[in-house]
């Protein structure tokens, strides 16, 4: 009779417990359809404040070389998209004339590299060559994202020019490391780098600048041309294919395949671009997916719907390995030999 | 018994609470705006158009980018699919002022007609047509997302004059009431009429024309006002392009600083007595020389109709309209 009664009793009080359960989380408002592995949106939906963003305006009078309209210097590659944005090539541009504009304008320019794990063996020449050829004459600063800060060699900088190391979680596939990069990027903007920086170029570590590297890439949205495949047709360009993948773009269309080494611009646009990068990166991750090319194809796809304004050269991406065709009179930044297998895991 | 019932009140409590509680401490995570998510996966719409080859120009004859990397736009070079595409994504909002004063109110016509068919077709458009003759302007009928705005403005006895105080009443109307109204801003000629469309191409941030007289000259030919005294004088071996005054524009606040500074030199000049050769285009040469354009468009956007037209300039979008200069102006 007594087990009787605690059941009884057992059951009033789960009668009254499960209302009360059910009216408070009613009570928290609608349900959010947010998956609970999505990290909260709020670094993403920070309203940041940005430096006023400063126009190139007056020319001091400068001699050099007239334009003429009827003259073009290079007439054996495209030079402009069809959405009217430049593409940089050694020719098109003067560089002391773009000096000229932005040097008043005292800018910082940013640039973020990822070293993880043993890919901190390529700091040093990465900032050595940077010093001599990046963005000679401006303020820079650079941001080396790792997992070890005690491996990354010191190194002698110019004056105006600093080095911080943001020390990151690694992952345990590179593929994953390479894909976190976005997030990463992304939030170092939202809490340090948009105070300090007016443009930010996202840079792969494992590179080396060999020419001068300079004002004429800043732009608002700034994407470079992988050299694999700026002369292939767009349906062999390694877009991710499967429909289900955020990052889809099918085979009849695509402007350009754009590297994932290399992108930047004014940090607004790369705080916009990460985001929205990151998102359909952790969209793909919800669906059990993974991208053919990891970030570099959710950045095509990115880049597709949203052109980008300016668009560099394969010589600012270039790929030691391969053959150096007539197009390309200076390579400026180009890839490091390396044993992949070596380094990755 | 009591204390079983507690305990099991307790337990019951306990258990549920467990399963429940990611619930109701969660952070309150603001859910991502549905505009948010817009913005991120939101696409150009689906578009068919052939790939760009990075090693095939599409035009090797001309200049397609200055060497400060502003865009010049030619026939062949852009497609307006995709610039529409872009540009209907933000919802602006493009004025023209034009002058029609004395007996240049012929041309009233024939400019907003063909402006009406050519000019930004399918995009909102405010034509601001100031003139001494309001009651002289024609009755046309505007496309819906086009609107007409009359103003009376003084006529000044020398055609120079009217000419160059457009700058000043530009400035003026900028800084009054059109910075509220439109995002970006083109003057233009009234005397000309447009044959093919000109589209959302010519937006940017500053944009100059270059003059059809003169895009073939080298700068120590060109036009451009040589007495130093002059405020829009350019010295020998300086010069980029000469710009034609007939169509120029930009963003509201560069034309407000262009127009300010143009007027600025007029006005000087006047005080000392000086009057630039091509009155205030030399002005605008000047200033677009130390402020260069973010667009430059080509000639096929303000052909001079005394012109034969080579076969460089593919399209012909504008010209200026056949006219006895010594009798409409005077």
């Amino acid at each position: 009779m007594t087990c009787w009664k605690v059941v009884k009793s057992v059951l009033i009080l789960y009668l009254i417990l499960i209302p009360i359960f059910v009216w408070m989380i009613v009570w928290n408002g609608p349900v959010h359809y947010l998956p609970y592995y999505l990290p909260c949106p709020e670094i993403f939906s920070m309203k940041l404040q940005y430096a006023e963003e400063k126009t190139v305006q007056l020319f001091p009078e400068l001699f050099y070389p007239q334009p003429r309209s009827l003259d073009q210097k290079r007439r054996d590659v495209l030079t402009l998209t069809p959405w009217l944005a430049p593409i940089v090539w050694e020719g098109t541009f003067n560089s002391e004339l773009l000096d000229s504009a932005y040097k008043p304008l005292n800018l910082t320019i940013g640039v973020t590299a990822f070293a993880i794990g043993k890919y901190t063996m390529f700091v040093g020449r990465f900032v050595e060559s940077a010093e001599k050829l990046f963005m000679k004459g401006y303020w820079v600063n650079y941001y080396i994202f790792t997992n070890n800060p005690q491996a990354i060699p010191r190194v002698q900088l110019q004056p105006g020019r600093s080095l911080s190391i943001v020390p990151i979680k690694k992952y345990s596939h590179w593929q994953e490391i390479s894909m976190r990069r976005m997030e990463a990027i992304n939030r170092h903007i939202a809490e340090v780098s948009h105070r300090e920086v007016n443009y930010l170029f996202c840079l792969d570590i494992d590179m080396v600048f060999h020419n001068p590297w300079g004002v004429e890439t800043l732009g608002e949205m700034v994407a470079a041309i992988h050299p694999g495949y700026y002369n292939v047709p767009r349906s062999q360009f390694p877009y991710e294919r499967r429909s289900n993948s955020a990052a889809f773009i099918p085979d009849s269309q695509g402007d350009f395949y754009y590297a994932g080494a290399v992108f930047g611009g004014l940090v607004k646009q790369v705080y916009e671009f990460t985001r929205a990068c990151h998102m359909t990166i952790l969209a793909d991750k919800a669906n059990g997916i993974m991208a053919a090319w990891q970030e570099e194809s959710h950045l095509n796809r990115h880049f597709f719907s949203h052109k980008p304004s300016k668009l560099l050269s394969p010589e600012y991406v270039w790929d030691d390995t391969k053959p150096r065709p007539p197009e390309m009179r200076l390579i400026r930044f180009s890839t490091v030999n390396k044993d992949y297998k070596e380094i990755r895991d | 018994m009591k204390k079983v019932l507690i305990l099991g009140g307790i337990l019951m409590a306990g258990i549920l609470g467990y399963f429940h509680i990611p619930y109701i401490s969660q952070p309150s995570c603001q859910p991502i705006r549905q505009t948010d998510l817009n913005e991120t996966f939101s696409v150009l719409p689906r578009m068919s158009y052939p790939q760009p080859f990075v090693d095939k120009p599409q035009r090797t004859d001309v200049l397609l980018v200055s060497p400060w990397l502003a865009p010049i736009v030619w026939e062949g070079t852009f497609n307006r699919d995709i610039l529409n595409a872009q540009y209907r994504q933000k919802n602006f909002v493009v004025g023209v002022a034009t002058f029609a004063v004395k007996k240049y109110v012929r041309f009233i016509e024939g400019f907003l007609g063909s402006a009406n068919k050519f000019f930004l077709s399918g995009h909102r458009v405010n034509f601001y047509l100031f003139t001494d003759h309001p009651e002289k302007v024609p009755s046309i009928n505007l496309a819906p997302e086009k609107r007409l705005f009359i103003i009376p403005v003084q006529n000044y006895s020398r055609w120079q004059d009217i000419s160059m105080n457009r700058m000043d009443i530009i400035s003026n109307h900028i800084h009054s009431h059109w910075r509220y109204e439109v995002d970006y801003l083109y003057s233009m000629d009234i005397d000309v009429q447009m044959f093919e469309h000109i589209g959302v191409e010519i937006i940017d941030t500053l944009v100059g024309t270059i003059s059809s007289w003169q895009y073939t000259k080298p700068r120590d030919s060109n036009s451009y006002e040589r007495h130093p005294e002059s405020r829009a004088a350019i010295p020998h071996g300086e010069g980029d392009f000469y710009y034609a005054a007939s169509f120029y524009g930009g963003s509201v606040s560069e034309v407000y600083k262009l127009t300010t500074a143009c007027f600025k030199g007029v006005t000087e000049d006047r005080a000392n007595g000086i009057e630039a050769k091509w009155h205030e285009e030399s002005h605008l040469n000047k200033y677009l020389l130390y402020h260069k354009p973010t667009r430059l468009l080509s000639p096929e956007y303000y052909w001079d109709e005394e012109l034969i037209r080579p076969r460089i300039i593919r399209v012909k979008r504008l010209s200026s309209v056949r006219k006895d200069l010594q009798e409409v102006r005077f």
